[in-house]
């Protein structure tokens, strides 16, 4: 992955990608949201400040997880009624995407599922439900619809269009010694499957982790 | 450069300061000037219950205290007193919660003295049944089910990561395998299961710098690890370690014990019914040498359906020094609905413990019960003969400590299970029954 560099419409502030193929990214400095159009980038609106978070992990964090490394290039904070979590979007060495949530300290990593699994329509979509996705049985533990509370950094799509959007969290049938989890994610038209498992930060050897005071 | 971990706020109830230490974390955190539970997530801090709880209470943890557990940093950030009510009882106990920001949360408890150390665990362990119990299983180890019970939040203090209200219900199932334990905790909205490890007071004093001493543990609480029954193992351990030693003791003596016989009679008989007085002899003088060792005196009377009683004494003949014994030979048999029966032995055997060397004589008088005119009577004496009693009153001696401590673990394991669902009935049920 080369670091492309571009400056800002906004403020002319050169803007570094970790990700060449972002689509959305935030400008650091003005906060401008920027939407890759061919080579040029495109200010298509302004943030607010991201509130304070504890989480460890922040833009540049690397890590490994099943034998690939992985870079955090992008952030999504997604706020419900009952809570919130941040969700990170990891560039993998191999060329893939993957999402890092992080919810009260409880971590989980996946991708996106690689077979054409039937999901439900949202419509469709009820708790206790049973699907198959990649050979793996998951029942729908919950469904949360969730608002864009903030962003930032590089995305594999734009934001600044979309409010809300709901998420079924499903985890797997069988015994606990094996859990592993999914999510369907119906931002778009039609819903896109994640797979993966709980991980503990340990598990990532991650590094440029966030320093917080104090600890 | 580092993140900034706290934010300042003021309580928009009573204007005091309040500091969130888990940031984005937090769905709400209480007031600690005016007990206001307060929505974390409001920039404006909206109130979402007014203080209302019965009584304060205050934790042995300060909130805000940082200390390790376990090779970790932990920093108490929430707590909570919460209480279920058995037969009229309300049974309280504490609950703190923990946070790092790079492990995220765990949770201490506290009941009359007992913690554990507690952390949710993201699946739900396979439920089944056992002896008519349920049980779960988790990661290969089986928890029995000890207590159901409906758990109400009473008081509640610092920050947490859901919207805590005081009078916020939850059904309880504990599952129990010492020093662990399972719980359950079901509301309408969401089930959690948690693993709690016992943890003694003092390594919470110790890892969080807490002044003072822990609170003396009472009782035995459910998960608490049975301090008696390793040590009783180990005991039976060494027990069996001394008699495999004393095994090897009697083996040795078995082979070495010279069983010389210093003394013997020919078959001889005597009349039982003629006058006791006439019926007293004594034996020749015979020699006992070598070093102080055991004498045993062998009586054989060929009793049949009758008794003989010989009253022995064993004179030095130099220094007049005099042991005196009784030995009884009985022997009865016959035949009834059952078969045939015996009772009783026609050879008895008496060991004098330690009879230095010398010349000895017998002084002997018998007497017997039987329906013949005559009894043939035998007596032997031999010195060094291998006994087996103090070899068995040692053991039996060894064996008390290890048989205590089985008991103690014992009493330990009925006490725990006298605070669960499935307590032993009391005695006055028993009587009805």
């Amino acid at each position: 992955m080369t670091a492309r560099s571009a400056s800002c419409p906004n403020c002319g502030a050169t803007i570094e990608f970790r990700w060449s193929g972002a689509v959305q990214t935030i400008c650091p400095y003005c906060k401008a949201v920027l939407v890759r159009r061919d080579v040029d980038l495109e200010k298509v609106g302004m943030v607010s400040d991201l509130p304070p978070t504890s989480s460890p992990i922040q833009l540049g964090t690397e890590g490994r997880w099943q034998q690939d490394g992985f870079v955090v290039v992008g952030r999504i904070v997604y706020r419900y009624e009952r809570g919130g979590w941040n969700e990170w979007y990891l560039r993998t060495t191999r060329g893939g995407g993957a999402w890092l949530s992080d919810a009260q300290g409880d971590l989980a990593i996946s991708a996106p599922a690689s077979g054409d699994a039937a999901l439900p329509a949202a419509s469709e979509l009820k708790v206790g439900q049973s699907y198959t996705i990649d050979g793996t049985r998951f029942r729908v533990a919950s469904l949360t619809t969730a608002h864009y509370a903030g962003v930032e950094g590089e995305l594999p799509f734009t934001t600044w269009d979309r409010d809300e959007s709901l998420f079924a969290d499903l985890d797997s049938e069988g015994t606990a010694d094996e859990l592993r989890f999914a999510t369907i994610d119906y931002s778009d038209e039609s819903p896109v499957a994640y797979v993966g498992s709980y991980v503990e930060l340990e598990q990532l050897a991650a590094r440029h982790l966030r320093r917080i005071e104090g600890w | 450069m580092s993140a900034p971990a706290v934010a300042s706020l003021s309580c928009p109830q009573c204007g005091a300061a309040i500091e969130l230490r888990t940031l984005d974390q937090a769905l709400s955190v209480v007031c600690a000037s005016c007990g206001s539970i307060l929505d974390a997530r409001d920039p404006n801090l909206h109130v979402l219950q007014e203080f209302k709880a019965r009584q304060k209470f205050t934790p042995q943890i300060p909130l805000g205290t940082r200390g390790t557990l376990k090779g970790k940093k932990w920093e108490a950030v929430g707590y909570q007193v919460r209480g279920a009510t058995i037969d009229g009882t309300t049974y309280y106990w504490e609950e703190y919660l923990l946070f790092n920001p790079y492990e995220g949360f765990r949770y201490l408890t506290q009941y009359d003295g007992h913690w554990n150390d507690v952390q949710v665990v993201k699946a739900a362990p396979a439920e089944s049944m056992s002896g008519g119990r349920p049980t779960v299983t988790l990661h290969g180890e089986t928890f029995k089910h000890f207590q159901t019970a409906s758990a109400e939040t009473y008081f509640v203090l610092g920050e947490f990561p859901w919207q805590v209200r005081v009078g916020d219900r939850a059904q309880t199932r504990d599952f129990v395998s010492p020093p662990r334990m399972l719980s359950e905790e079901r509301t309408d909205e969401e089930t959690t299961w948690s693993l709690g490890t016992y943890t003694p007071g003092a390594q919470i004093w110790s890892g969080f710098g807490l002044p003072g001493k822990p609170l003396q543990a009472r009782g035995v609480y459910a998960n608490q690890p049975d301090e008696f029954m390793p040590r009783a193992g180990s005991m039976v351990k060494r027990y069996l370690l001394f008699v495999a030693v004393i095994v090897g003791l009697i083996l040795i003596r078995l082979v070495t014990a010279s069983r010389e016989t210093v003394f013997a009679t020919n078959a001889a008989f005597f009349r039982p019914a003629a006058p006791a007085d006439s019926l007293a002899f004594v034996t020749p003088t015979f020699t006992v040498r070598g070093r102080t060792a055991n004498l045993e005196v062998t009586t054989e009377a060929q009793v049949d359906n009758g008794w003989a009683y010989f009253d022995y004494a064993l004179v030095n003949e130099v220094t007049g020094t005099t042991y005196e014994f009784g030995r009884e030979v009985s022997y009865y048999y016959g035949r009834d609905s059952d078969g045939n029966w015996s009772e009783g032995s026609r050879r008895d055997r008496a060991v004098l413990p330690s009879v230095p060397a010398g010349q000895y004589f017998l002084r002997v008088a018998p007497e017997a019960q039987v329906p013949t005119d005559f009894l043939e009577y035998r007596i032997v004496v031999r010195r060094d003969v291998p006994t087996l009693t103090p070899y068995l009153i040692v053991l039996a001696l060894l064996a008390l400590p290890p048989i205590f401590m089985a008991l103690r673990a014992w009493g330990m394991e009925s006490a725990r299970w006298k605070e669960s669902d499935y307590a032993p009935t009391s005695d006055d049920d028993d009587d009805d029954e």
